[in-house]
């Protein structure tokens, strides 16, 4: 097997939801051993499901995000198929341990000695609770690199405030810069831009906390506050308030100066987004829909004077698209040099012969699930290509090398510790 | 001041716009040694881009290019003339990191590609940032924030069932990629470092997305497992309450229903109408009337309270909550202050603003907005020069339009 950048780098991970389980993610793929810690007593909230043992109603009435099992049935171990961690469990390691337990504290303990960092983004209150800091870490591990990814930050008074992604959004700004531009943001859909954001920074922050490892010596610790983190990612609008004391509202699908939109297409719930930047474009516009006598309208020749006619331009274009499928529609333009994207579903995507020829999805096989085609890293690197090693982890598979090869633990000691409710593969 | 991370790592920089001038940025913002090299013509785009003081357009005062560039060395090539593609060379012999976001195909005309650039340094880490990647039928396409969105990220699902799928705020999505870059180019170092051999990192805008946490991945994921696809269904469908409420002040969102209703009811204060056991049957949170019933008392509840009191009342019973924030409402929030998340840097040209600041708190190698964004051109004698370039020769780059 070709070497990976982070072979030989040892994770600790007791991360939940998406931002902190996306940050491992990364580095997983990027080589490195993570290890999920997790427990078959306290199941992290909203992590391998919204609840441990959901009904069939359950799971038929929620959206494919959430409710979308294969066969739409919770099957004997749903945590094992709940699409939320299916999506980012691939090369990743679980074992199991009741941290509230003596025992299990001395497993855990036993961990920490042998890995390089630690990473997770639990309300700070949480991890107070098990004793948990950057402090007792480094008493096990002196060079231990440790990050941390609370809402907020674990200082301050919104320290043990409970958010998920989209509400940091609403704290830093987002909301109000995004959604139809005639609609107040109770029309919002909800994204989680922040988790995102918090996932590759995390795993941004951890690689740098090992560059400077390596180059010294010492560990450290990283605190991530995930609304911290994201509100770079709206910095012009920030700028635009510090500049002008003006905080920016929603322009909808349109752009600052181009003219831009999402333009219905034939068929059903098919879309095609269109940007037309300069006067070049227009231009190149113009003679991809066939030169029709109303886009000679001199009003049109300037991007002021266009600019100036959206709406109309809007109601022209979607005239055009109307007529064509939104496959046919990207490609019609851009042959003639003008941006344009079917806006894609997941069937889509699946058939994109662009995505096929990039190899954006491989195949995975997992026990609960079978096997399926998942998305990989969002990177391609020559030397050492990351791919899906190992499909989604199921709670506790690992146990077994986690317990007895990583810390020799023996088989009777094993068996003692799956009967005191530390290993296992089953939430109670 | 403790030295940064980074601060061994010299990147040579060939981006403009947003994704690359974002990825550089987090390396230099954490220590390294960034090189930008733009075009003698007017530079980056991104300097024509607003938000400009006074709304009044400026090379130097442009809100994006500022953000975009902290921290980072800038110089002028034109690397179509000879003497300037040498220089350009020379430089990126001496870096760790290149770093380009050029149309695919742009830097091997000018014969500074990959294996161009490695054959003199094969440590070099060498990061392509570009709309489709490298390679594949859509490689040269065209591309925008909306156009990249729809097609890679989850914008089919978003928005009104009746409306047209919506993008995100501002340019998210090629933020999102420029994180993702510097992830992959920060394992690639790490890699050159162990093994003293380089690579080419392709990052793709689309596939940053496709390959995103933010809902994508996982309605892929539930496509295979189901083969449903997912529609623009509103949250709201799960329980209540779930989404944006307007209040005294303006909006607020809680998101509270499905297990955690009883939290809800906590949080209101556990009026009596809560006791019936109906609200707490498996069905309640599917119940439309039901809903309606509870909106009766909750959106009056709301609209009796600030935006912050909601936070404040939802957090004490643990409720998953957050403030609809201005822009304003951000940069007067106590705790982001209190915690020093933005910073203040002088610019020679636009003088002190306050900036966002440090996406994340490193003990030992702490962030630093050490430098503004350069002028155009600004470390051109300071660069050259430690290529030897004396004050007569730099006279004559200038006059050739090399630089």
């Amino acid at each position: 097997m070709t070497k990976l950048p982070l072979e030989g780098v040892r994770v600790l991970d007791m991360t939940v939801v998406w931002a902190g389980t996306y940050c491992a993610t990364l580095l997983a793929d990027l080589g490195a051993e993570v290890i999920r810690v997790e427990s078959t007593k306290h199941p992290a909230p909203l992590t391998r499901g919204v609840m441990t043992h959901p009904t069939e109603e359950a799971i038929k009435n929620s959206p494919p995000l959430f409710g979308g099992m294969p066969g739409r049935v919770p099957g004997r171990r749903p945590w094992n198929r709940y699409p939320v961690f299916n999506a980012h469990g691939r090369n990743k390691l679980s074992m199991t341990v009741d941290l509230l337990q003596p025992d299990g504290r001395e497993v855990f303990d036993s961990l920490v000695k042998i890995s390089d960092a630690f990473v997770e983004n639990n309300v700070t209150e949480t991890m107070d609770k098990l004793g948990i800091s950057y402090q007792s870490l480094r008493e096990l591990r002196p060079d231990v690199v440790m990050l941390r990814m609370p809402a907020y930050g674990s200082s301050g008074r919104y320290r043990n405030f409970r958010s998920l992604g989209i509400h940091m959004e609403g704290a830093v700004g987002h909301s109000l810069l995004r959604g139809y531009a005639d609609m107040d943001p109770s029309a919002n859909t909800q994204v989680y831009v922040a988790d995102a954001a918090a996932g590759a920074q995390g795993a941004f922050a951890v690689l740098t906390g090992l560059h400077h490892r390596r180059r010294t010596g010492e560990g450290q610790l990283i605190e991530l506050a995930q609304a911290e983190n994201v509100a770079p990612f709206l910095g012009q609008f920030f700028l635009d308030y510090s500049m002008n004391r003006r905080s920016g509202t929603t322009i909808g699908n349109r752009h600052p100066y181009a003219i831009q939109g999402c333009y219905p297409c034939k068929g059903e719930d098919r879309w095609v987004a269109i940007t037309i930047f300069d006067d070049a474009d227009w231009a190149a516009f113009r003679a991809a829909i066939g030169s029709p006598e109303w886009a000679e309208d001199p009003r049109f020749n300037t991007q002021h004077g266009r600019f100036r006619a959206h709406d109309e331009l809007d109601a022209r274009i979607a005239e055009w698209t109307s007529e064509r499928g939104h496959y046919e529609a990207m490609h019609t333009l851009q042959e003639a040099g003008v941006a344009a994207g079917a806006v894609m579903d997941q069937a889509d995507a699946y058939s994109d012969p662009h995505l096929a020829e990039r190899g954006a999805f491989e195949e995975a096989y997992q026990e609960d699930v079978g096997t399926h085609l998942y998305p990989g890293a969002p990177f391609k690197m020559s030397r050492t290509p990351i791919s899906i090693r190992r499909g989604p982890v199921r709670l506790g598979e690992d146990n077994e090398y986690v317990y007895k090869q990583l810390l020799s633990i023996s088989d009777e000691r094993y068996c003692e510790l799956e009967r005191d409710g530390h290993i296992g593969m089953d939430y109670e | 001041m403790a030295e940064g991370a980074l601060s061994d790592v010299k990147v040579l920089d060939f981006t403009h716009m947003i994704a690359g001038p974002y990825c550089t940025k987090l390396l230099a913002d954490y220590g390294a040694d960034v090189t930008k090299v733009e075009r003698p013509d007017g530079g980056d785009g991104a300097r024509r881009l607003g938000p400009f003081p006074g709304d009044e357009p400026h090379h130097e005062r442009g809100g994006l290019f500022l953000h975009l560039n902290t921290n980072k060395r800038g110089v002028t090539l034109d690397l179509k003339t000879a003497v300037g593609n040498r220089i350009a060379r020379r430089l990126a012999a001496a870096a760790d990191v290149v770093v380009e976001s050029f149309r695919p195909g742009v830097m091997s005309r000018l014969g500074l590609d990959y294996a161009a650039l490695s054959a003199d340094n094969p440590a070099l880490v060498y990061t392509s940032i570009s709309n489709f990647g490298q390679t594949g039928p859509y490689r040269d396409f065209r591309a925008s924030e909306i156009v990249l969105y729809g097609m890679g990220g989850e914008m089919y699902s978003a928005g009104l069932e009746d409306r047209e799928p919506i993008k995100l705020g501002g340019d998210m999505v090629q933020y999102q990629a420029g994180a993702a870059a510097t992830v992959a180019t920060m394992g690639a170092l790490f890699a050159a470092r162990t093994w003293g051999e380089g690579q080419h990192v392709d990052v793709s805008i689309m596939e940053s997305q496709i390959g995103s946490i933010d809902r994508r991945m996982t309605t892929l994921v539930a496509y295979q497992y189901t083969g449903e696809i997912s529609e623009r269904t509103p949250m709201e469908v799960m329980g209540y309450p779930i989404g944006v409420y307007p209040c005294a002040d303006g909006y607020v969102e809680v998101t509270g229903g499905i297990v955690y209703f009883d939290r809800v009811v906590e949080m209101l204060g556990r009026p009596a109408m809560f006791d019936d056991p109906k609200w707490f049957t498996p069905e309640a949170q599917t119940d439309l009337q039901l809903r309606e019933e509870f909106y009766e008392f909750f959106i009056p509840w709301c609209l009796e309270r600030t935006k912050y009191e909601i936070w404040y009342a939802a957090q004490e019973a643990r409720v998953l909550s957050g403030p609809i924030n201005t822009m304003e409402n951000l940069a007067g929030d106590p705790n982001f202050n209190e915690r020093g998340a933005f910073a203040e840097i002088d610019h020679p040209n636009a003088g002190r603003l306050t900036y966002p600041g440090r996406p994340f708190v490193m003990q030992h190698t702490p962030w630093a907005a050490r430098m503004a964004a350069p002028l155009l051109g600004q470390h051109n004698a300071e660069v050259f020069g430690e290529l030897g370039y004396d004050r007569s020769a730099l006279m004559r780059l200038r006059e050739t339009g090399a630089i």
